[in-house]
């Protein structure tokens, strides 16, 4: 394959990854601004997006459309008991302490997942052919097509939600600024816990539309988890459009890096792309500086 | 605020307490025939010197480092690699390895500690995933996943620290230490500046301190605390591989400090105690393992904030509280 070919072959892959990084770091980017906190616990959302795909399509044979949504459905559920549970109930609503909780939250749910779907790596079959398709001399898979579509689909389906209908407005004016929202009368409660469900369901889709390429496993959250959030710090944290973009950036560099420099730091680089945003522009590419509050 | 006369008693108290832990921890050995209970109080040593810097930086600081496995792991393969592969002498070598996590901890303090909010947090967990990665796959200095073996045991003259004995007295006199110099600093002019700082950023700012340097500071000198336990264990251990120094070691460090209490020096000590000593109890339940660890530290954070030590305490308190005035009542002499 000649180099440009090359380049465009890895473009389409981390376009792939990049995908399901701007799922999780849309997923990460509604808690906080719903809450103010980082969910460690988005990895596993995504874990269990996978594992209960799995469960539904491939051991119970409940037909794939149907699986999706009982699976988005599951994973929201989690998102919602995580809310409704231990955070509701945390005696400390410090920020640092919530965060942590999260961070308990993600142990408890890999290991939970460990003891009901083992140790061994599973896998999804793809949703369409396995056949590559071979587009502008490279070979792309059927699957990253249907990675890159649901996503798109799934952000317009927020952008909807967001600008057009009343509850996404009421998001986003608790994001804006909770007093006001709840001097106007927004169910704030309400909001932060449609954010965690949401937050649920959209880590189910990525870990379901990623499994078929990657396999899953019960500690595949922590890293993929991790990615999304530098996606989201790249973009800049908050920022709804800032997530799809960080996510399609750290997709393609983290491919692009891996191909042309070397493949064994590839989860490396991700780290360092991640060091440098916070070192140089800490808001990320959308983001807006916060002025300093003194 | 406090009186001189209850200040003064509450040095005193201190020193008490220090005296008595001092005699419970160099008696200890006596009673302990097991060279494996040994082995497991001087892990539970090196991990009080790390949860002990650690505190200092969540307590007084207000900010989370997750990558403090990586500083402790700095510390332990500088020290590994350099004497084993380089042939430095161990002593001048810890003092080195120190040095350079220093810097490093300054190079990533520099940047994320000037930002408000928590970006120590995101800097310091992407900075371990590294160290951790490079520790894997650099395998012709680290040794790679199958890890670093034959780090020679620290020497003063012809005394070799070469059982668990010797370094037991080695580990907890360096722990001592450790908790000595963190107890005199939170009651220094600098440990003030501190304590304000965790309470009001923005108030000890206009107080004329720099809160800059001191978070810029304390971070530094945590992570090099962090490294110099790392160069003991690595010493201790003469063997070292990247899995003790993955991102899940740092959150069981935060975990010790959480269960302690975040700023209570003596709860960091319980902390790290019994969360290296339960998880050996626990050997039985191995699969369980991982579980029970999720669930005290989503237990203790729900239930009790300021840690499961100072939480004890409380309940401890409020039941002599009863007690004296119960006797109040009666109209006898408080015991």
């Amino acid at each position: 394959m000649t180099l440009p070919v090359l380049i465009f072959q890895f473009i389409a892959s981390g376009l792939t990854t990049g995908s399901t990084y701007a799922l999780i770091a849309i997923g990460f980017s509604l808690i906080h601004n719903a809450t103010g906190i980082v969910n460690f616990a988005q990895g596993e959302f995504v874990m269990l997006g996978g594992m209960f795909m799995i469960t539904f399509y491939t051991f119970l044979k409940i037909p794939m459309v149907l699986s999706f949504f009982l699976t988005a459905l599951a994973v929201g559920a989690v998102g919602m008991f995580l809310e409704r549970g231990p955070l509701r109930h945390a005696k400390s609503k410090e920020i640092l302490i919530l965060v942590m909780i999260t961070v308990g939250a993600s142990i408890v749910i890999r290991a939970i997942s460990m003891m009901v779907w083992g140790k061994n790596p599973m896998t999804l079959p793809p949703f369409s052919g396995e056949a590559p398709l071979i587009l502008l001399g490279a070979a792309v898979m059927p699957q990253s097509l249907w990675i890159f579509g649901i996503t798109v689909l799934v952000v317009a389906a927020l952008n909807y939600f967001f600008n057009r209908t009343l509850t996404g407005k009421a998001m986003r004016a608790v994001a804006a600024s909770r007093r006001a929202a709840i001097l106007t009368g927004i169910p704030v409660d309400r909001m932060i816990f449609l954010s965690f469900t949401l937050s649920g369901a959209l880590g189910a889709v990525a870990g379901i539309i990623l499994t078929p390429i990657t396999t899953t496993s019960y500690d595949v959250g922590v890293m993929l988890g991790l990615k999304g959030f530098s996606a989201a710090i790249l973009g800049g944290y908050g920022s709804m459009p800032g997530a799809v973009l960080g996510g399609f950036v750290l997709g393609v560099l983290e491919s692009l890096g891996a191909g042309l420099i070397s493949s064994e730091y590839k989860d490396a680089l991700a780290f360092l792309i991640l060091l440098m945003v916070l070192f140089l522009k800490p808001s990320g590419i959308l983001g807006r500086g916060k002025l300093r509050r003194v | 605020m406090r009186t001189l006369r209850e200040r003064i008693l509450m040095e005193k108290k201190t020193k008490l307490y220090l005296i008595g832990y001092a005699i419970v921890v160099f008696i200890t050995p006596v009673f302990l025939g097991n060279n494996y209970h040994l082995m497991v109080l001087n892990v539970a040593a090196v991990n009080i010197i790390v949860v002990l810097g650690l505190n200092l930086l969540m307590g007084y600081a207000g900010q989370i480092s997750l990558g403090h496995a990586a500083f402790f792991g700095l510390g332990a393969y500088l020290s590994g690699i350099l004497t084993t592969t380089c042939g430095f002498p161990p002593w001048p070598t810890i003092l080195l390895s120190l040095l350079v996590t220093g810097g490093v901890a300054y190079a990533i303090g520099i940047p994320t500690l000037k930002l408000e909010g928590h970006y120590l947090v995101m800097a310091t967990l992407g900075f371990n995933v590294i160290v951790y990665i490079v520790m894997i796959q650099f395998d012709r200095v680290t040794g790679g996943p199958s890890g670093f073996p034959g780090i020679p045991h620290l020497r003063i003259g012809g005394f070799v620290f070469n059982s668990d004995r010797r370094m037991y007295y080695l580990l907890w006199s360096i722990s001592m230490g450790v908790l000595l110099l963190s107890l005199n600093l939170i009651r220094s002019r600098v440990g003030r500046a501190m304590a304000a700082l965790s309470h009001n950023e923005v108030a000890a700012m206009c107080s004329g301190i720099d809160t800059e340097k001191y978070k810029i500071g304390i971070f530094v000198m945590s992570a090099m605390l962090a490294s110099l336990a790392g160069s003991f264990y690595a010493h201790y251990i003469t063997f070292i591989s990247p899995g003790t120094f993955s991102i899940f070691f740092s959150l069981q460090l935060v975990t010790m400090v959480l269960v302690g209490g975040m700023g209570s020096l003596w709860g960091s000590v319980f902390g790290a105690l019994l969360l290296t000593v339960l998880p050996e109890w626990l050997h039985g339940v191995k699969e369980y393992n991982v579980l029970i660890y999720g669930l005290v530290l989503m237990i203790v954070l729900v239930f009790f904030p300021r840690g499961l030590f100072p939480g004890i305490l409380q309940i401890l308190d409020k039941r002599k509280v009863v007690r004296l005035t119960e006797s109040a009542r009666l109209g006898k002499e408080a015991p």
